[in-house]
């Protein structure tokens, strides 16, 4: 236990000195670090102009409203991008493994995940965080909630429950990579393809996808269950109203996978070298 | 079939450097009571592969690849020893194994007397590396920025990392290239800039792995010389694994050899050649076309083209006798020294070791 823990203090140690030196080149450069950051948060902004645009035709999307929609955007994109900010560099690793680069993490005296993880931190992600930020707090402004204790918690809950569920992706998608090394593409369909099917409203989708996202790749839980719940919707599926509560559970569930995979991966690669 | 770990290696006195003793080092690890203090410990390591070959259409093989198959070696603290071989035979797989990087198959390994596949990061601390093919730098990092990355990640006391540094940069020519990121460093530039990096934490082993591959010929001797130094000044064990035979020759007393997997030979150079029978070959141009020359002593002509002749005398032998022969009787314009090729050498050596 004492050992998992040094291991855990020592990774975190690990991720903040090469992030605070990915940190220090990035801002040397000051205004390319503003240009791509703006360009990451204009990027990411067409996606909602593309659902504002929609709603000049309608006025309810799978019987949402602009605001729910912007509601449900806004939490898929700050999830998203927490978690890309944190762990968006893991989907380099097959990169590393068919160079031969991973040999060289392997060789330094701190865990190889945070290396990872922290390789190449992109700062410029902040871009993405910001304007999902944005759109979520019109959204909150808008909202027509009778806002409780509980339901004012639970904003700040799901945000954190779906990063950590997205940065599970992550980490399961770069495992995976250990043993097929060309799979990013398959992760980003889960991440970056799970949020913009996060952004709409579940009612607009097959019931089979939805289903898909709720027991097989838990995505729903990042924004759709909870959000249901504070909007004072029925789900889709009919589940049972406390299904809406087990984001934390079922991130941690995540996390617990993550780890297993991570771990598989790491140790088939020790044994296989490729 | 697999014969037992020692009794294929050839080599001179060093023979005995070669044991199966099978009882467990101390805690500390400084090696077996009363037998060669082995910092770098092996016994009948293994390593099995196993791929999936096509086998027709649709069926596919497992196949069982041995890339390193049964070697034991010792090697003491302080020591600095070429590891050398054909390409696929086993060098990489050993230092990756040293390292920790893979975890072998069978037999056991330590360094330092630790296991490296069972304490990885506590061993890094204590080892250097550089893989000659590929950075340990970060790419886009000025070589500053990546030194000082290295610091913090091993906690390199400040005097200690000053002191290195300060070093390194003094004997590999670093100070211009500081400022500047990694990726934008020619090969030399960035080999000099990967061993500096490789020993700021002051390790007690440093292994290379091709160090002068793809350098120019004053890199390479401005390589050579610093390991040496280190070697030499701090007592820094160094495992060197190598194509090129001159490294070799201006650096280690004992080199051994694997192929397919095996140790060959462990012993000195010289004994390299003489099991070899490994020749370097001396390439003349005289001024006109002559028939081959001959009656030079220890020497045999084997082509001649022209003008041009190729001589091969052992390698063990001294080249200035040949040159003069050579001078004293014919018109020589130029001429060039070849050293032996090592996958002849090697190869001649493996023909002999597998024969009847």
């Amino acid at each position: 236990m004492w050992a998992l823990r040094s291991r855990l203090v020592e990774g975190l140690r690990a991720y903040g000195l090469i992030v605070a030196m990915w940190t220090r080149s990035t801002l040397a450069y000051r205004t390319s670090f503003l240009l791509t950051a703006l360009g990451n948060f204009a990027a990411t902004g067409l996606d909602f102009l593309a659902i504002m645009l929609m709603f000049t035709h309608i006025t309810a999307l799978g019987g949402f409203s602009l605001p729910e929609v912007a509601f449900l955007y806004g939490t898929s994109g700050v999830a998203l991008g927490l978690a890309d900010l944190v762990l968006g560099s893991m989907d380099r690793l097959g990169t590393r493994v068919r160079d031969g680069t991973m040999d060289v993490l392997l060789v330094r005296p701190v865990p190889v995940f945070a290396q990872v993880a922290a390789d190449r931190f992109a700062l410029r992600r902040l871009g993405r965080i910001l304007q999902a930020a944005v759109v979520l707090g019109w959204s909150l402004s808008r909202l027509e909630v009778d806002w409780t204790p509980g339901k004012v918690l639970l904003v700040p809950l799901m945000l954190l429950c779906g990063a950590v569920i997205f940065g599970a992706v992550f980490t399961i998608g770069a495992a995976f990579q250990f043993v097929a090394q060309d799979a990013a593409e398959v992760q980003n369909s889960f991440t970056y393809g799970g949020t913009t099917m996060l952004q709409y409203p579940p009612t607009v989708f097959a019931k089979d996808l939805v289903r898909g996202v709720t027991f097989v790749v838990p995505l729903a839980f990042v924004n759709w269950l909870p959000a249901l719940r504070l909007l004072g919707r029925d789900d889709p599926l009919g589940l049972p109203g406390w299904v809406d509560f087990l984001g934390p559970a079922v991130a941690a569930a995540m996390c617990g996978l993550a780890w297993l995979a991570w771990r598989a991966g790491l140790r088939n690669y020790r044994s296989t070298g490729s | 079939m697999r014969s037992g770990t020692g009794d294929t290696v050839r080599g001179p006195e060093e023979a005995g450097a070669v044991s199966h003793d099978p009882e467990e080092s101390g805690a500390v690890g400084r090696g077996p009571s009363g037998g060669e203090p082995g910092f770098i410990e092996l016994d009948g390591v293994e390593k099995v592969f196993h791929v999936r070959r096509k086998a027709g259409r649709l069926r596919r093989v497992r196949e069982e690849v041995r890339a390193v198959d049964g070697i034991s070696f010792r090697v003491p603290r302080g020591a600095m020893v070429g590891y050398i071989g054909p390409n696929g035979a086993g060098k990489s797989t050993t230092v990756k194994m040293l390292t920790g990087i893979l975890v072998p198959s069978g037999g056991r390994l330590r360094v330092a007397g630790i296991d490296p596949a069972r304490e990885r990061t506590r061993l890094a601390r204590r080892v250097g590396v550089v893989f000659g093919q590929r950075t340990t730098l970060w790419w886009d990092l000025p070589l500053r920025d990546s030194y000082e990355l290295v610091r913090r990640m091993y906690r390199i006391p400040e005097a200690a990392y000053r002191r290195n540094l300060e070093r390194c940069v003094e004997l590999l020519d670093l100070e211009k290239l500081l400022p500047v990121p990694v990726r934008q460093l020619s090969l030399g530039q960035r080999m000099r800039g990967d061993i500096a990096a490789a020993l700021l934490h002051d390790p007690e082993v440093l292994y290379l792995d091709e160090p002068t591959i793809g350098l120019d010929v004053i890199s390479k001797a401005k390589v050579r010389g610093f390991l040496r130094e280190v070697n030499a000044e701090r007592g820094t064990t160094v495992l060197l694994t190598t194509h090129d035979l001159t490294d070799i020759e201006q650096l280690c007393r004992r080199v051994m050899v694997i192929d397919h997997g095996r140790l060959v030979y462990d012993g000195g150079l010289d004994g390299l050649h003489a099991v070899g029978r490994s020749e370097r070959t001396l390439v003349v141009d005289l001024e006109r076309e002559l028939p081959p020359i001959e009656g030079v002593p220890g020497a045999r002509t084997v082509k001649v083209e022209g003008p041009r002749q190729w001589l091969a005398f052992p390698a063990a032998q001294s080249a200035a006798p040949v040159v003069s022969a050579v001078a004293e009787r014919y018109p020589l314009v130029d001429l060039s020294v070849r050293e032996p090729d090592i996958e002849d050498v090697i190869s001649r050596m493996y023909a002999d070791n597998t024969a009847p």
